[in-house]
């Protein structure tokens, strides 16, 4: 296990840990940013560059966006007088321990029969949109249809209602 | 322990850190970013066996983390549109107070 593993890791796991733990709510969605930035790089040290940076185009550059400008229309950012945990955080906080009790074990116990490959698989760009426009052009448009039909919901949904005052 | 261990435990980390974030926090948007934490720990999961398992030339594990980071991509932005619908209805995004299924 290389040092840079170890640090993109602990990385990752401190900007998660701190998104579903600080108070103000834009701490939040910038510390989830460092967890996907974190993310994006473990996967380029796993030798997949297409999905690393498509992660850092989605993530960092779409869904923190939106993020950020959900919290700004709701007002999000004021920390609540009840506390920022919900009345059952005690459940929540045990089968989150569970499932990653569960997870671990799994993974300690098949150690030995895990695979692994030495040598990096090449995985260009080339071959990437290849693969994607004929043995999964199916999955391709099917996404598109999906991204077309979300989008146009999503606009659909936030719009403002007939007669609402502004 | 062999590398692809060391990615699964990880992946199994920020898993359940999602999961605890979407099951304690009282924000609604907070509950997005735990459950988008979780969708990333599954592609961690897809990408790592793609590296160290056998066969990667097929590409099939790359292939299920590109589809499933656009899956995401949709997700949120419609989870988000319905925050913000709700925010407008009720003037609030805290998820105890949300009780009632009546417009």
């Amino acid at each position: 296990m290389s040092p840079v593993f170890w640090i993109l890791s602990a990385v990752t796991v401190f900007g998660a840990l701190a998104a579903v733990t600080l108070k103000n709510t834009v701490h939040c969605a910038l510390a989830v940013t460092i967890a996907f930035a974190g993310l994006a790089l473990l996967f380029l040290q796993l030798d997949a560059q297409f999905a690393g940076f498509a992660q850092i185009l989605v993530y960092i550059g779409a869904v923190a966006i939106l993020v950020v400008f959900a919290i700004l229309l709701t007002r999000g950012s004021e920390t609540p007088k009840e506390g920022i945990f919900s009345r059952s955080w005690f459940t929540g906080m045990t089968i989150a321990a569970g499932v990653f009790a569960v997870l671990g074990w799994a993974v300690i116990q098949s150690v030995h029969v895990l695979p692994h490959q030495a040598e990096a698989p090449s995985a260009t760009v080339n071959q990437i949109g290849d693969a994607l426009l004929s043995r999964y052009v199916l999955p391709l448009e099917i996404i598109a249809l999906l991204l077309t039909a979300a989008l146009v919901g999503a606009v659909i949904v936030a719009m403002h209602e007939k007669g609402e005052s502004k | 322990m062999t590398p692809l261990a060391g990615y699964l435990l990880v992946a199994a980390l920020v898993f359940a850190i999602g999961l605890a974030g979407a099951l304690t926090r009282r924000n609604a948007i907070l509950v997005l970013i735990g459950i988008e934490l979780m969708l990333n720990a599954a592609n961690l999961n897809l990408i790592a066996f793609w590296r160290y398992g056998p066969h990667p030339e097929l590409l099939t594990g790359m292939m299920f983390a590109v589809f499933s980071i656009a899956v995401a991509a949709a997700e949120a932005a419609v989870g988000l549109g319905l925050v913000i619908s709700i925010y407008r209805h009720t003037r609030t995004t805290d998820l105890d107070e949300m009780n009632r299924m009546k417009g």
